[in-house]
């Protein structure tokens, strides 16, 4: 290591020790950044001697890089991992940059910083899940983020991917790349009405394939999902989970491919997910004041909120529901209109956030009752129920898990 | 007058022009319908087919490039139908890219220039950097409209042609982009920048809207107390007088 990188390092875990003990931050992120800035190619340095796999998507990242890590972790191979979700590069520089025997790196990655960070890290896997709107304020739209994977795949023709083949962006951008396509059937498909290749209208099936006239479609899958069962070829391998949602199913199928592409048992990679309890956070069940337990579930965008909503259904639990819009949120809050909120009808909900008003007023219209208490702890005492499940925005959620810990 | 059938409310091509939560304006209008006890129903045409002459309302929602370009095609055939229903008394509510696509052309990013539906003489070109962020305008006072707030974001700037009226002049943010005016306001027509769900916050412009196709002067009034509170919320959070309160409370509660 040259005494620059041993510096950059050093003054990196210094600020990110700084961040930890002064309760700012997790440290990842900033540490990373005082890192880079003291040796930009750091990146390049850093993950020589690791195998590094790359996870992306709108939704289900930091989920899917769990159940891969504890996978690998499971078949006695050593990772590193950056758990806590600090996904941009500075985040994968600390999390690489600690001294460790040559490790597999799971890493999920944000969207835009893929493309960036593909080369420096000398990647050997990627997983791609989905695209959807998510923050068009800061990210753009959807179509340039694909146009952006895609080019990924075109200049490495020989990188190997895994895909889902049900979301026609990521079927598009990954397939100029030696890519195994994984169908996880029908989901959010706001954001797919038009081909990615030619613009014209896409025809969509019941089971989630589609096709254009340009002759785009649905890939041919080597693996697929059949409810639970993940189906590949003769070979059926059940995905039972301990954290709820039919989205996770999704990504534990999306991991479970990835580890047998890195060579672990199918088997063993899903028991491993199956065991996974609760991520960075999210998915824990935390106590309320008045002794009640409450779940604190991410969602942050209109697909996210879909899924959460649909599982909302399934029992009679208080909601509260806390939205703001920092940066980090999207500071547009017009995706509320986009989330089918109706399906709360009758349940007793709070809506909370610093936004509680745009969400109350969505709530009004959406023929949803419900009282407004921006402070989301507050709102939960207000709400009844056995039991309390409550939705968050990103900044929503990371200060609510800290207050609840 | 009395209607007796239900007002119809047209979400145009909901599945490209709905970037932006663009469904919400046809909730509202449909739901501030029927709180008064007037039938309405949500009528969704979409993507592919020429618009039909047959509906009260027409919202026009936002899209991405790539839709907007299916849109346009698909609709090119759609402006005499359209002209037909605004003359037998539809409205109609163009937001974002649908406000582009109801002007005469729009150029986009690399320079494919796009017909518009010709319902307006304004033409769009797209230039950097995107307008994002919170909007205020003042109405045009021949509306009668208080100011309206809502959130953009786009890279239009569009130019209205001699004579025809913008909806009002921008007191913050971007709009159309060229001469501190934003939309556009002619005969039963709305046009506006301020993209996706418009009328959850300003409900006095989707009773102008609805009072228009309802043939009436005004409407009964409802409870919009949250809504109120909601437009006092996100006004002070743009405006000058909004930062200084907040500075001073900050400052009252530290000291």
């Amino acid at each position: 290591m040259s005494t620059r990188k041993r510096l950059a390092v050093a003054a990196g875990r210094g600020a990110g020790w700084a961040s930890r003990v002064t309760g700012r931050g997790a440290g990842k992120q900033i540490s990373g950044r005082v890192m880079l800035r003291l040796q930009p190619d750091l990146l390049a340095t850093v993950a020589t001697d690791d195998a590094v796999t790359l996870i992306s998507a709108t939704n289900g990242k930091t989920t899917t890089t769990r159940f891969l890590a504890a996978a690998l972790e499971a078949a006695g191979r050593p990772v590193v991992t950056n758990s806590t979700g600090a996904n941009l590069a500075a985040g994968i520089a600390a999390t690489l940059a600690p001294p460790h025997p040559p490790s597999d790196a799971i890493l999920e990655v944000d969207e835009r910083v893929l493309p960036l960070v593909v080369d420096p890290l000398d990647v050997g896997l990627l997983v791609l899940a989905n695209l959807s709107r998510d923050q068009l304020d800061r990210y753009g739209e959807v179509h340039m983020l694909a146009e952006q994977w895609r080019e990924v795949a075109e200049t490495h023709p020989d990188l190997r991917i895994v895909a889902n083949a049900s979301d026609p962006h990521v079927a598009w951008a990954a397939a100029p790349a030696r890519t195994t396509w994984v169908k996880l059937g029908p989901g959010w498909r706001g954001d797919a009405a038009t081909c990615p290749a030619c613009s014209r209208l896409l025809v969509w099936d019941d089971d989630g394939s589609y096709r254009c006239e340009c002759g785009f479609a649905t890939p041919a899958a080597h693996h697929h999902l059949d409810g639970d069962i993940l189906v590949t070829g003769d070979s059926r391998t059940k995905l039972e989970l301990s954290i709820p949602g039919r989205w996770n199913v999704l990504n534990a199928a999306m991991a479970v491919v990835a580890a047998t592409e890195l060579g672990v048992d199918a088997g063993l990679a899903a028991r491993a997910a199956g065991a996974v309890s609760t991520v960075s956070g999210r998915y824990a069940t935390y106590h309320l004041a008045d002794g009640r337990p409450a779940q604190v579930l991410l969602a942050k965008n209109p697909a996210g909120w879909s899924e959460v909503l649909a599982w909302l259904e399934g029992n009679d639990h208080g909601v509260v529901l806390a939205v703001n819009a920092h940066v980090a949120d999207g500071r547009d809050t017009s995706w509320l209109w986009d989330a089918p909120f109706e399906r709360l009808a009758g349940r007793r909900v709070a809506a909370s956030g610093e936004r509680a008003r745009d969400l109350a007023v969505r709530l009004d219209y959406g023929g949803v009752d419900c009282v407004v208490e921006p402070d989301p702890v507050a709102a939960a005492a207000l709400v009844g129920g056995d039991a309390v499940d409550m939705v968050a925005s990103y900044t929503q959620f990371t200060a609510l898990t800290r207050r609840l810990s | 007058m009395n209607r007796q059938s239900a007002v119809r409310v047209g979400l145009v091509y909901p599945d490209v022009l709905g970037t932006y939560g663009d469904r919400g304006n046809a909730v509202v209008l449909v739901q501030r319908c029927r709180r008064r006890g007037i039938p309405a129903e949500l009528v969704e045409l979409p993507a592919g087919a020429p618009l039909p002459d047959s509906l009260d309302i027409y919202l026009f929602g936002g899209g991405e490039d790539s839709s907007q370009v299916v849109a346009a095609r698909a609709m090119a055939a759609s402006a005499s139908p359209v002209d037909r229903a605004r003359a037998g008394g539809a409205v109609v509510l163009a937001v974002c890219a649908g406000f582009q696509l109801i002007g005469t052309s729009y150029e986009t990013g690399d320079g494919k220039i796009l017909d518009g539906l010709g319902l307006v003489d304004m033409a769009t070109v797209g230039a950097s950097p995107r307008l994002i962020g919170e909007v205020l305008v003042e109405p045009d006072v021949a509306t009668g409209l208080p100011t309206v707030t809502g959130f953009e974001n786009h890279a239009g700037r569009t130019t209205l042609g001699p004579g025809v009226r913008p909806l009002g002049r921008v007191v913050k943010g971007g709009g159309n982009g060229v001469d501190g005016a934003d939309g556009v306001l002619a005969d039963r027509l709305v046009g506006t920048y301020l993209h996706g769900p418009v009328l959850p916050r300003n409900p006095a412009l989707a009773d102008y809207l609805l009072a228009m196709v309802l043939g009436r002067e005004a409407l009964e009034p409802l409870d919009d107390r949250l809504i109120e509170s909601l437009r006092r919320e996100r006004i002070d959070a743009v405006t000058t007088t909004g930062w200084r309160a907040r500075l001073h409370e900050l400052h009252l509660n530290r000291s």
